[in-house]
Order: C-alpha cells, then sequence, then structure tokens
C-alpha cells in the first residue's frame, strides 16, 4: 500500500487530547491528526480518519452528522473501493477534533473543511459522503468544489424542510433552549438518544464507541452548538445559507446515490422525497427495516457505496462484452429490440370505441369495449386536468373491477405510472411499500382511503366513487372519478406517453422478506402482454375468466373480454367449481387464468355443479395456472373439471412473467426429476444459469459466468423483452439482480436437462449449503410428499452454511385440517416417530439430519402455495437446538 | 512407529491400540489394570513419576487417553488424574525425546450450556465448562496444547459420545435403565446430537497420531461422525438394537434440570459415590444441541468415518443378538 501525498500524520500526544483507543471495527492505523487553516485562517487540530491509499481514480470525502464522529465511516474504509483513497474527519468541536470556542455557523463549517481538504492534498476527483448534519455540509463543500466533484452519495439526511414541515419533531424538541443545553451538552442524553434508535438495538460495544468522544459536558458543547445552528425560521443566521445551498443542490448533473433508513424518527421518507426531486438523476436505495443510523443498521450500505464509485471511475462495459470468458460471450450477445411500430396497452380500447361487446363482467355487472373506450378516454384527460403530470405515481387501492381497470389505462393513457400492492401485504406492509414508491396520488374507495390516511401516503386523494362532502373532507379527497371523467369529457386528450416512459411500479408478495417494487416501462408491459398472447395462442374470441383476479387487468391490452368471479380477491382459496362456472358463462370464456390455490377448492367442491354450470366449463379450451407450480396430482384432478382444456402452467415471477410454459401432458412426459419442470424457455426468452458455488463454501463468492449446458445446477437467469426495467428505490437490490448486463438474476435455482426444459429446485436462499455437498429441495420434497401418509413436506438446512445438515419436515395425512391462512404461527414440530422417520429417509435420496412432524407448513400470502422455507428452517433450526436454543 | 497409549482399559483406548498392533506399530500401553492386550503394559497411574518415565522412554508418539470419566466424585480426585495427570506425561514424553503428542479431550472443555449447532472447536475454557470432568479435562489440553513446540508437536482431539459395542459409559446405561422402564426422553428429544461410533473414533486417533507434525498441531480438533440426530431417534435406535422397549414418557426439560441440581447437591452432601439417576449435567446434555463442523477435522486428519451411525447401530444389534460377548 503506498501513502497518499500528504504530511506525516502528527501523532496524538498522550495526556493533550483523548484519542480514539481500541473500539470495535476501527484500525488505529486510519486514525491521525491534522492541522489545516478554519475559515478565519486560524490553525485547527482536526482528528481524520484515513486509509492512506494513493487516490488513483478518486477520493471519497464522508462527513459525519450531530452527534456522531467519523467512527460512523468505519466500514466504508474496511471496505474501501480499490483505487479510492477514504477521508472521514470529525468536525471542530466533534469527535476527536479540536473543541473551538465559539459554535461555528454552517458556512463557516463549509469553509473550515475546504481548508482541511487543502490540508490533507485532497486533488483530483472526489466524491462526497454525509449522513445527517453532514449531508448539507458535505453538499456545501461539493458545490464550492464543483470542478474537483465527481458524484455525491447521501444517507438520512435533509438540505431543507419540505413545504409545510416544521422540521423533524425531535429535532425541534432537542432546538428548544432548555432541553437543548440538558438534552445535549449538560447529560449525554441526544449523544445517546441517537444509537439507541438503531433497530435492532446496537451492541453495547458499538454504543460506547459511538458515545466515546462525547464523555463530559465541555466535550459535548458542539453537540448542542450543531442542534442550535438548524435553522428554522427566517433570520438565523444560517438560514440563507442553507436555503442558497438547497437550491444549489438543483443545480449539481454528477451521480448521486442516496441510501436510507426509512425508519428515521427524525429524517423520515419525507425528506428523501425532497432530496429525490433537487436530484432527480439520483439513485436510490432504501434498507427496509434500517433507521436514522443507516450505516450501523444496514453495514450493506459500504458494499454499495463502493461498487457505486468504482462504476463512476470505470464506466460499465456494454452488455455482452465480457472480457476473457468466451462461453459468456456467445450467451450474451445483446438483445435485438424488435422492429414493429410500437402498439400502445390501449390500442384495443381505442380500436373499439363503438363495439357494443363485453369487455368486463364483474359479479353479473357488464361493461362494453365503448364504455370503456370512452371512460378511459374522459378519465385520462380529467386525471390530466386534476393535476395528474406525466411519471406520476398513482397508487391503486381499488379490488379488481371495471373502475380499477378504466383507472389503470387512463393513468396510463395520462402517461402517469402505477403502483400497485397485494392486499395480503397487510396494512404495515402496504404502508412501507407505497411510502417507499413516494406515490403522488391515491385512487381508493372510501375503505381504502381512510387506509390510506392510516397508512400516511403522501399524495393527492381521488375517490372511486363520489363522497358526501363530510366525508370528503375527512378524508382529503380532492376529486372523484366520476368528476373527473366529467371534467375530462370533450377536454382534449393529454400527449400519450411514448414506449420508454414509466408504466408500473408492482410489489412483489413479500414471501422472503419485505416486499419490492417493481419497475416496468411501456415497452415492458407491451412485450409481456405480446408474449403471453403468442404463447397460448390468444385469438379474439378467447374470452378469459381472471380467476386469478389481477389478470383482469389485462383484458384490453390484450383485446379479449374479461370476467372476474365473485370472490374476495385476498382469498383466492375461496374460488369454488359453481362461481368459476358462473364467471365463465357470464362471458362465454374459452380461458382460465387461475391460481393453484384457487383450484384446489375448485376441484374439491366440482361435485356441486349444476348441468348448465358443467356446459360452461366445457367450453373452455385452456386453463393457465400462474404463482406457483401446480403439483401433477391436482392437474390430473382439475383436468376432470375442465374436460376439454389444456392444462398450462407458466413459469416466471413478479419481475419476468412468462419465462416458459409446460403443458400437462409435457409434465408426464417428462417424469420425476431434480426439482419441477417449468418447460421449455418462451419464444425469445433466453434462459441462462449462474452455476451455484461449490460445496462446503461459506458464501456465494462474486459473479460467476453463465452457461446454458444441461445438467448444470445454478442460479436461473432470464433476458428478454419484457423483464423488469428495475427494482424501485433498491439500488443494491438492483445491481445484484442485475450482475450480469442485460440479464435478470431471478434468486431460483434450477437446471436445463438435455431435452431444453428447466427444472426448478427451490430459491437460492433455499440452497442447503452442506460440508459435502450442496443440497437443493425441491426434488426431496416431491420424494417425500411420495411416501405413503405425508400430505407436504418442506426441505431446509440447519447449522451454519458451509456444515449444514439436511431436516425434513412433514405434515401427516393425519395432521388437523388447514387452518385459517397467514404466516407465522405454530407449526408444532415434534420429532417424527420411528417409522414416518425411517420411510422418510429411505425416500429423500440424501442424508437426513431429522425428520419432524408439523401441524401445518407457513405459506406466502399470494398464493398461498409457496412454502417459506426460511421460517420453517427458522423453526426447526430453534426446535433442533434444544433447550436453550 | 513405537505408540504408548495410555488408558487402554477403556473401550476408546483399547480399540485404538488393537487398531495400532493390528497395522504393525510398537504399542505400549499405560494404566492401571491390566488392558488384557497382547503388547508391552506399564501398569500404574499416569501421576505416578516413576511409571511414567519407564512407559515414555523410546516412544516415538504418545496418545493420552487415560482419565478419570465420571459425573460424579471429589473434585481432587479429577483434578489430580485429569491435571496432574496430563502434566506429568507431557513433561516426561517432552524429556524423553518424543516426537508427537494426541492428548484426547472432550468436547465439553469449550462448552457452557448453550446449544452448539454446526459449531468448531472453540478454545478450552476451565472457568466456563461444566462440571469436575469437563473442568479438570478443560485444564489438561490448555497444558498439552501449551507444551507444543516445534520439536514437540501436540495435538488434542476431542471424541463427541463415544458409543458401540462393549460400552460401559453411555450404551450400557441407557439400555439398562430402558429395560428397567425408567429411561425418560427429556424435553422434546428434538435437540440434534452428534456420535461417534467407537471403531471410527479409535480410526480418528490413530490419524491423529499419524497426522501429528510440522502441519498439524497445535490446536484442537472435534471427531464425531459429522451425522446429528435428534437425541430421541438415537436413544430409540440404541434401545433397538438392544432389544429393550424405547423410551415413551417425555420429562419436560425444566423438571429434568431441576431434578439434576436437585442430585447435584444431594449426592454431594451425602458423600455418595454410586451412580446417580441424573445429574444437571447430564440433563444439560441431554437436552441441548451438540453438533459440529467436521471440516477442519477431516482435512487435518485426513480422515472420515467408515462405520457411521446406521452401520454401527446394525453391529451395535448384532453384538446384542450374540449376547455381549467381550471385545
Amino acid at each position: 500500500m503506498s501513502t497518499a501525498p500528504t504530511a506525516p500524520p502528527v501523532p496524538v500526544a498522550p495526556g493533550t487530547r483523548p484519542a480514539p483507543g481500541d473500539v470495535p471495527g476501527l484500525d488505529p492505523a486510519w486514525s491521525r491528526v491534522v492541522t489545516a487553516r478554519d475559515a478565519e485562517g486560524r490553525e485547527r487540530e482536526w482528528h481524520v480518519l484515513d486509509n492512506g491509499v494513493e487516490p488513483r481514480d478518486g477520493t471519497l470525502l464522508c462527513l459525519h452528522g450531530n452527534p456522531t464522529w467519523s467512527y460512523l465511516w468505519r466500514g466504508l474504509l474496511a471496505d474501501a473501493p480499490v483505487g479510492w483513497r477514504v477521508v472521514a474527519p470529525d468536525h471542530l468541536g466533534m469527535g476527536f477534533s479540536e473543541r473551538p470556542d465559539a459554535p461555528r455557523t454552517l458556512a463557516q463549517r463549509v469553509a473550515d473543511l475546504g481548508g482541511l481538504t487543502d490540508a490533507l492534498h485532497v486533488t483530483g476527483p472526489v466524491v462526497t459522503v454525509g449522513h445527517d448534519w453532514g449531508g448539507i455540509l458535505s453538499l456545501g463543500w461539493a458545490l464550492a468544489h464543483r470542478d474537483q466533484l465527481h458524484g455525491v452519495v447521501l444517507g438520512n439526511t435533509a438540505v431543507a424542510q419540505p413545504p409545510g414541515d416544521l422540521g423533524p419533531p425531535l429535532i425541534r424538541l432537542a432546538r428548544l433552549p432548555g432541553v437543548r443545553t440538558v438534552g445535549c451538552v449538560t447529560t449525554p442524553a441526544f449523544v445517546r438518544a441517537t444509537s439507541a434508535l438503531s433497530r435492532p438495538p446496537l451492541p453495547r460495544e458499538v454504543r460506547d464507541a459511538l458515545a466515546l468522544p462525547y464523555a463530559t459536558a465541555p466535550r459535548r458543547r458542539a453537540v448542542g452548538d450543531f442542534v442550535a445552528d438548524i435553522p428554522f425560521s427566517a433570520g438565523h443566521p444560517s438560514y440563507d445559507a442553507v436555503a442558497e445551498l438547497a437550491e444549489g443542490v438543483r443545480s449539481l448533473d454528477v451521480p448521486a446515490l442516496l441510501f436510507w433508513g426509512p425508519r428515521d424518527p427524525v429524517f423520515g421518507e419525507r425528506y428523501l422525497t425532497d432530496l429525490r426531486d433537487r436530484l432527480p438523476h439520483a439513485q436510490v436505495h432504501r434498507f427496509e427495516g434500517a433507521s436514522h443510523l443507516v450505516t450501523e443498521d444496514a453495514p450493506e450500505y459500504a458494499g454499495l457505496v463502493a461498487a457505486w464509485v468504482t462504476d463512476l471511475a470505470a464506466p460499465a462495459p456494454p452488455a455482452g462484452a465480457h472480457a476473457g470468458d468466451p462461453e459468456a460471450e456467445e450467451l450474451e450477445l445483446p438483445f435485438e429490440p424488435p422492429l414493429e411500430p410500437f402498439e400502445p396497452l390501449w390500442s384495443a380500447l381505442d380500436r373499439r370505441a363503438l363495439d357494443p361487446g363485453p369487455v368486463m363482467s364483474v359479479r353479473g355487472a357488464t361493461v362494453s369495449w365503448a364504455a370503456m373506450s370512452r371512460r378511459v378516454t374522459e378519465l385520462a384527460a380529467g386525471l390530466a386536468a386534476g393535476g395528474v403530470r406525466p411519471g406520476d405515481r398513482v397508487a391503486l387501492l381499488v379490488e379488481p373491477s371495471a373502475d380499477l381497470t378504466a383507472v389503470v389505462y387512463a393513468v396510463w393513457r395520462a402517461g402517469a405510472v402505477v403502483v400497485v400492492t397485494d392486499k395480503g401485504l397487510g396494512l404495515a406492509g402496504m404502508r412501507r411499500a407505497l411510502r417507499g414508491a413516494a406515490v403522488d396520488h391515491v385512487v381508493a374507495g372510501t375503505a381504502g382511503l381512510a387506509a390510506a390516511r392510516a397508512m400516511g401516503l403522501p399524495g393527492s386523494r381521488i375517490a372511486v366513487h363520489p363522497v358526501p362532502a363530510a366525508a370528503r373532507r375527512l378524508l382529503g379527497v380532492d376529486h372523484d372519478l366520476d368528476e373527473l371523467a366529467r371534467r375530462g369529457a370533450g377536454a382534449p386528450p393529454p400527449a400519450p406517453p411514448g414506449p420508454d416512459a414509466d408504466c408500473a411500479v408492482v410489489f412483489t408478495s413479500g414471501a422472503t422478506g419485505p416486499a419490492k417494487g417493481v419497475a416496468y416501462r411501456h415497452r415492458q408491459v407491451r412485450a409481456q402482454v405480446d408474449l403471453v398472447r403468442a404463447t397460448y395462442a390468444l385469438g379474439p374470441d378467447d374470452t378469459f375468466v381472471a380467476a386469478f383476479a389481477p389478470f383482469s387487468i389485462l383484458g384490453p391490452a390484450l383485446g379479449l373480454g374479461s370476467s372476474v368471479p365473485d370472490i374476495d380477491v385476498t382469498a383466492p382459496d375461496t374460488l369454488t367449481a359453481a362461481l368459476l362456472a358462473d364467471a365463465a358463462a357470464a362471458v362465454d370464456a374459452r380461458v382460465v387464468f387461475a391460481s393453484p390455490a384457487a383450484l384446489r377448492r375448485v376441484v374439491a367442491t366440482s361435485g356441486d355443479l349444476r348441468p348448465s354450470q358443467r356446459d360452461a366449463l366445457l367450453r373452455v379450451r385452456l386453463l393457465m395456472s400462474a404463482g406457483a407450480p401446480v403439483p401433477a396430482r391436482l392437474l390430473a384432478a382439475v383436468g376432470e373439471v375442465l374436460p376439454r382444456a389444456s392444462l398450462h402452467t407458466p413459469y416466471g415471477m413478479t419481475e419476468v412473467l412468462p419465462v416458459t410454459d409446460v403443458s400437462y401432458e409435457e409434465v408426464r412426459e417428462a417424469g420425476a426429476g431434480e426439482g419441477v419442470c417449468v418447460g421449455r424457455p418462451l419464444p425469445g426468452v433466453e434462459v441462462a444459469l449462474e452455476p451455484l458455488a461449490g460445496p462446503g463454501s461459506e458464501e456465494g463468492g462474486g459473479r460467476r459466468s453463465l452457461v446454458d449446458r444441461p445438467g448444470v445446477t445454478g442460479e436461473i437467469c432470464v433476458r428478454a423483452a419484457h423483464v423488469k426495467d428495475r427494482y424501485d428505490a433498491l439500488e443494491a437490490t438492483e445491481r445484484s439482480s442485475s450482475r450480469h448486463p442485460g440479464w435478470h438474476a431471478t434468486g431460483d435455482v434450477g437446471h436445463l436437462d438435455d431435452a431444453g426444459r428447466l427444472w426448478v429446485e427451490g430459491r437460492t436462499v433455499h440452497v442447503i449449503s452442506g460440508a459435502e455437498a450442496l443440497v437443493t429441495p425441491v426434488a426431496i420434497e416431491q420424494r417425500v410428499e411420495s411416501v405413503v401418509g405425508v400430505r407436504a413436506a418442506a426441505v431446509v438446512g440447519v447449522g451454519p452454511p458451509g456444515a449444514q445438515v439436511v431436516v425434513v419436515v412433514v405434515v401427516a395425512d393425519d395432521a388437523p385440517g388447514p387452518g385459517r391462512r397467514g404466516r407465522g404461527g405454530a407449526m408444532r414440530l415434534r420429532v417424527a416417530e420411528h417409522d414416518l422417520a425411517e420411510h422418510v429417509r429411505r425416500t429423500a435420496g440424501t442424508a437426513v439430519a431429522a425428520v419432524l412432524r408439523a401441524d401445518r407448513l407457513p405459506l406466502d400470502i399470494r398464493h398461498a402455495s409457496k412454502v417459506d422455507r426460511v421460517e420453517v428452517a427458522r423453526q426447526a433450526a430453534r426446535a433442533l437446538a434444544g433447550h436453550g436454543g | 512407529m513405537r505408540v504408548l497409549v495410555t488408558g487402554a482399559s477403556g473401550l476408546l483406548g483399547r480399540t485404538t491400540a488393537g487398531l495400532l498392533l493390528r497395522r504393525g506399530d510398537d504399542v505400549t500401553v499405560l494404566q492401571r489394570r491390566g488392558a488384557g492386550l497382547s503388547c508391552a503394559e506399564v501398569l500404574g497411574s499416569v501421576t505416578d513419576e516413576d511409571a511414567v518415565a519407564r512407559a515414555v522412554r523410546g516412544q516415538d508418539a504418545v496418545l493420552h487417553l487415560a482419565a478419570k470419566v465420571d459425573v460424579v466424585g471429589r473434585p481432587e480426585e479429577y483434578e489430580h488424574t485429569n491435571v496432574r495427570g496430563t502434566a506429568t506425561l507431557v513433561s516426561a514424553a517432552r524429556d524423553a525425546g518424543v516426537s508427537r503428542f494426541v492428548q484426547v479431550s472432550s468436547p465439553s472443555v469449550a462448552h457452557a450450556g448453550r446449544p452448539l449447532c454446526g459449531a468448531g472447536a472453540e478454545p478450552a475454557d476451565p472457568g466456563r465448562a461444566r462440571g469436575h470432568y469437563a473442568r479438570t479435562k478443560a485444564a489438561a489440553e490448555l497444558i498439552a496444547l501449551g507444551a507444543d513446540s516445534p520439536g514437540f508437536p501436540v495435538l488434542a482431539v476431542r471424541p463427541h459420545l463415544v458409543w458401540g459395542p462393549g460400552d460401559t459409559q453411555l450404551v450400557a446405561r441407557l439400555v439398562a435403565r430402558a429395560r428397567a422402564g425408567r429411561l425418560p426422553v427429556l424435553g422434546s428429544g428434538a435437540a440434534l446430537i452428534d456420535t461417534t461410533y467407537v471403531d471410527d473414533a479409535a480410526a480418528a486417533l490413530v490419524a491423529a497420531v499419524d497426522a501429528c507434525g510440522p502441519s498439524a498441531h497445535g490446536e484442537p480438533l472435534v471427531v464425531s461422525g459429522g451425522d446429528p440426530r435428534p437425541v430421541a431417534e438415537v436413544f430409540n435406535r440404541l434401545c433397538r438394537a438392544a432389544r429393550v422397549p424405547p423410551p415413551r414418557r417425555h420429562v419436560p426439560v425444566p423438571l429434568a434440570l431441576a431434578a439434576g441440581s436437585a442430585v447435584d447437591l444431594l449426592w454431594a452432601a451425602s458423600r455418595r459415590t454410586g451412580t446417580p439417576p441424573i445429574t444437571r449435567f447430564l440433563a444439560e446434555q441431554l437436552t441441548t444441541a451438540h453438533w459440529f463442523d467436521q471440516r477442519r477435522t477431516r482435512s487435518v486428519l485426513r480422515w472420515s468415518p467408515a462405520v457411521g451411525l446406521e452401520d454401527g447401530f446394525e453391529r451395535l444389534a448384532a453384538w446384542y443378538a450374540a449376547g455381549c460377548p467381550p471385545r
């Protein structure tokens, strides 16, 4: 390691000033004292952490906030990107830097920092990194050093109070004169409270380290001064400086990265929204669950920042350029966009503007193409007139219905973006999702509007139906759909969005961790619709039943009429055979789109069908069941309810659907194998695998080349025109999922067989990392489920990665019947009796440490059919740890 | 190779000495009672300096198994045999120019009562180990590893729950209690425990003698079958092999722990010397997970178990079926 071209570090004379001693995560070699001239030209002694690396690519200037110190950045120093010097000073009066006699203003502090970077010989490219009040200081430095500035990184900070906001409540409290002195200076309350915000709580040693420089009241004085220098109103000495800076930020055109802990009670979500408004090109990652000290709660921020600045220095090669990897090169040819003229999603509505035939039937009420077309046109113009601008995000808290379909197409037609979540996420999950998506408008029924209020969602409110004046005020309703349609009638239509405009943000089901927002552009949704149409040879007569209700949205885009059965959307397993038949009869359906959970009950209730209902189901030529793999046994039973239908299951996920498709006949032809056979990739869809890291390894280790050889098990990666555009406000997740340029890494594990069929073996997080082999769960589960007396099985690993052992959890046929759905809850795990355990071991085909019985397996919310193996593993590990586990 | 095996009258010591003899090593055994092996034998305690000096003379390697293994008794007895015995042996071996020393230890030396799931070999900790045996074995391991030096490589091997035909500790006691209908399952019986079939453990010790040297020394290695099972299943399989009824009765963990603590006090107060039905240590051992990451062990020793659980249960069943012939 060569050292930076700076003056030699001044050793801290013992006794003259406290210095960071042995604190966790801090390399004492980073710590140095530097003398620099302050704003007034006076020499000051600064304590600086400096990794001392030759800044080949640049310098990261990291500024902490109040009341922390440079210790906050130890993770970034430890994981510094190659070729980058990392410099993290303690502000004057803070940390282990000199305590000036008088408080310093924002302007002085910005100038002080300039003096320090001169003294540190920080020349060449700089990326500033700031947290809390270090954010505004870093931007101050940035605006004063634009020649050097190559990027800005900000975490949980603010440059301005959002309009109508009086400032963070906790800071306002801390700022009241009496409270400030007592809370910030006389007692260490503020210093301690800051590190207490973290969830989960920080280790005691880290909390002590954060408070280390603020042990006595004199050493805390600047903590209070900093709080006093926050200008909440005009007339404050720093008010103008802050206002100028906040506007100056808008002129920054360098790359920007915002990383955020959304649980911050100080700088809440609205401060992130304000920053995104000022830096619209910024990339964003919200570390779900992290609080104010985001660097502590989400230490993986360091990896994100390092990867991000590395890309700044070396622009990403174009997709396909994979040096020294001939095999990968072959697979990574750039994708050729289709040449046909772009067909907007609403084109069928325009074409059939006079068609009296049904476009939708919901709960017996039918809407014609003509009516829908008119409604969409009027609403689009009305939305534009009502303040919905192109690119605005519109949350839709509306059940599948003709209203929902009309709003979706109107929003699209107006150039805005629909934001879709699943009610199954629960209020807390939806709140996280919709606040994270920074929605501009909310369209909802009365219940949804009340929920939006309870969730504290931002944005204007549009009621689905007219609301009485009192409720209107209470719910903050700005418009209702009828009123907007009236305003839009006869008004000129808004300019239509182009193929590259954002179209939708769809949230994942959150089966594994918090729901993720997935952003699509119009051309990607168009490609999806075209692929679905081609895959299932959907012609103009193929009206369909959306037993999986969200599919009803696609009806107009597919140019097909559709029908939604009369069930609660959040409970797909309440669909009966009779309700399905009624829905089919309503539009004379030829096609049924369903989910496995729905099918189970349809099969169970098929005995109740009346002859006329059987006739309606006889006319169905195609059943497509999406959402989760459908067991062959179930498909066979479905075949008896829909005797003339060919049974198809697509494979895909929120990020790309469909990837493959398989028919019942193909499933039978493929037979048993290592996993679930999901068929061959569809035309225009490429599938490749990133091989798993070898057995006994403790982590995945970086990126490995993609292969499409048969028999190689790995993470399934997909390239196609309808793959998601990006994850929304999840920059780190996005980088990981698109680490192979042009490809989406799905998180599923599987392999291709000699016939080109894809087999899914589980999720990457479900791979069991044993000492001798990596084991995937699905094939074992299938074999165990063939044991007589076993209703369902889940295969998980327990123990540390690289030394995990296999555990099989079975639900026996004699277990209590399925109770209320939902996640969590006791599985009631216990050791399986001898005979059952022996049977399972003999069939499993791999070494099994324990066979446990359970009353139930935890399932995901959306489809109620995917087993939450992470939860199974958690509970199994606890049971198998025994007492004290 | 000339190898001294101490404590060859126990199941593991006798099996290991036999294995060394069969492959042609020149074996001497040291213990208080005759081991019944056809090899050179020194009778005496490992704390007897004269006997020890005689036994180590001219040896290439020492494999030290001799120890006081029990759950009751006075602490001084453990201290004497396990700590002083090891110190005596280590120093005599070094003085005699022995070129490798394998200390047979126990995973309990690093176990403070928490579940161990895929654990590595943590350093021995006499301050936290539970019970006289574990505490003194921890001190002994530290003494042995502390003597590790370039001319005197020391390796510590910790076999975990050794069992097999002829085992008077684990198997015989379990089976006797089960036969009397007094073997309960403590708690849920789900705690995963790893065990080591006696022939596999013996092979691991021989492998340790071979491996001990410049590239394998100064560290502890846990040896186990690497095939953990719920404790109830292990009990069940052992009982089936011995053709006694498997346990059915479950005793809640807090009750077992309380009973164990009470027995500890009673036995201490009454200075009883018989084997108690349960001790706190035993109750903890049988209700918390104990299984280990065997990667390091297997790569250092270049050993892996040849018999394992399933074959082991079969061999045990055959041995019981044959009327428990002497091994």
